[in-house]
């Protein structure tokens, strides 16, 4: 079965979805994001979905439910990319996915990452940066 | 008996009595209503009728008592270039189905001077007079309407297209000023358009203003928010502004929340936006009230 690559860029995890979404590729997708995030201890996900043309409801609530298991993990997730007809879908089926970071592009998705990263690293004196350097 | 053909007669009374009917009819087009009401010059409707007139005839003379038929289809397109002028110069149904109808009387004449003895051919002329007249009278009402319809789809989608501009104010910064009422079709258009031109123009940041917009009920804050979280969606933030002051007093008493960054008017949203951008307005030189 088809897999969507994990990247891994620092202290963020990137995946671009390049394929229409089925449901179960969409199911491989947060299984195999999940495991990665719990492996790298990434604090940042940035979805891609330039290439998304065709969104449900499920693969909507795939998105959501994504965000909220990332969330658990400490990751934040940051959607980017979403084209006008998808994201009038989703907000036509009331998937308006609150508590989503979202980005234009993937410089912008990244910046936000990035500004995230930053942040906890000033504020929190970064004990997880601390452990691995 | 043999049987009279109606289309011979009509023909040869057309040929015979062209002067007097054209007389009769330009007369009784001059006492109609057209000309009164000043949109059509009287030259220009004696050149039309006497322009129809002709084409009636040579397509009798090309046979046939068919007005669908090839023989007529120059007279067709005369009479559909007449009504479609008359739809978009603003007639009346009533004067444009006249400007055919009224031939009618001087033809019937025509027939009844030339025929007075012999009834049949009379009947018979009269009929297929009535059979072409009515039917290149409904042919004029048929493109009057399709004209008129066209008048108004046109306009329709003008309007719509006028009243959904977005504008880029700056870098990164658009503006959408909304004017009429919203409802569903058009915050479909808007919200199209609004996020095209996100992709478009990479903006971070869309001013929604909704001085314009003379009501907002529940249904209008849905339509809205509908489109604030779609934008955000792209990864663009809006902020509605223009709200009037008996609109926001409408609003929190019906109970509509809007729940976006609203600002009173487009300019302080603007500077909103600049600020979110990392921008700044400052005045170049101090103030002539500062320099005394």
């Amino acid at each position: 079965m088809d897999r969507i690559p994990i990247l891994k860029l620092g202290g963020a995890l990137i995946v671009t979805i390049q394929v229409d979404m089925h449901d179960r590729l969409a199911l491989a997708l947060e299984e195999d994001l999940t495991a990665m995030i719990a492996r790298t201890g990434a604090r940042g996900v940035l979805l891609e979905i330039s290439a998304l043309e065709i969104v449900d409801s499920f693969i909507g609530r795939m998105l959501v439910s994504i965000a909220a298991v990332s969330r658990v993990l400490d990751a934040e997730t940051v959607v980017a990319g979403m084209r006008p007809a998808v994201a009038i879908t989703l907000v036509e089926l009331g998937l308006e996915l609150t508590g989503i970071k979202t980005a234009l592009n993937v410089e912008r998705g990244m910046a936000l990452i990035q500004a995230r990263l930053a942040e906890e690293e000033d504020g929190c004196g970064g004990d997880r940066e601390g452990h691995e350097g | 008996m043999t049987r009279i053909d109606g289309a011979e007669v009509l023909k040869r009374t057309l040929a015979d009595d062209e002067a007097a009917i054209l007389d009769a009819w330009t007369l009784s087009l001059r006492e109609g209503t057209s000309l009164q009401s000043g949109r059509i010059r009287e030259a220009e409707l004696q050149t039309q009728a006497r322009a129809v007139y002709r084409q009636l005839r040579d397509a009798f003379a090309a046979g046939g008592l068919d007005a669908d038929a090839e023989g007529f289809a120059q007279l067709r397109d005369t009479l559909a270039d007449i009504s479609r002028s008359r739809a978009i110069q603003g007639f009346t149904p009533t004067d444009t189905a006249n400007f055919v109808y009224s031939l009618k009387p001087p033809v019937f004449e025509a027939l009844e001077k030339a025929h007075a003895t012999d009834a049949a051919t009379l009947a018979a002329g009269t009929r297929a007079a009535s059979r072409v007249l009515d039917r290149l009278g409904l042919h004029t009402m048929e493109v009057f309407l399709a004209s008129r319809e066209e008048v108004i789809g046109r306009q329709g989608q003008e309007i719509a297209e006028l009243s959904t501009p977005v504008v880029r104010l700056w870098d990164g910064i658009l503006a959408l000023p909304l004017i009429g009422t919203l409802d569903s079709a058009r915050t479909g258009v808007v919200m199209e358009n609004l996020l095209q031109a996100i992709v478009d123009e990479e903006a971070e940041i869309a001013i929604i203003d909704i001085t314009g917009v003379p009501t907002v009920d529940t249904l209008v804050a849905q339509h809205l928010l509908k489109t604030v979280a779609a934008a955000r969606l792209m990864g663009a933030d809006c902020i509605v502004s223009g709200i009037r002051p008996q609109i926001a007093q409408t609003m929190v008493h019906l109970g509509v929340e809007l729940n976006v960054v609203s600002k009173a008017t487009l300019a302080d949203a603007f500077a909103v936006a600049l600020r979110r951008t990392g921008r700044k307005v400052v005045r170049q030189q101090a103030s002539i009230e500062g320099r005394g």
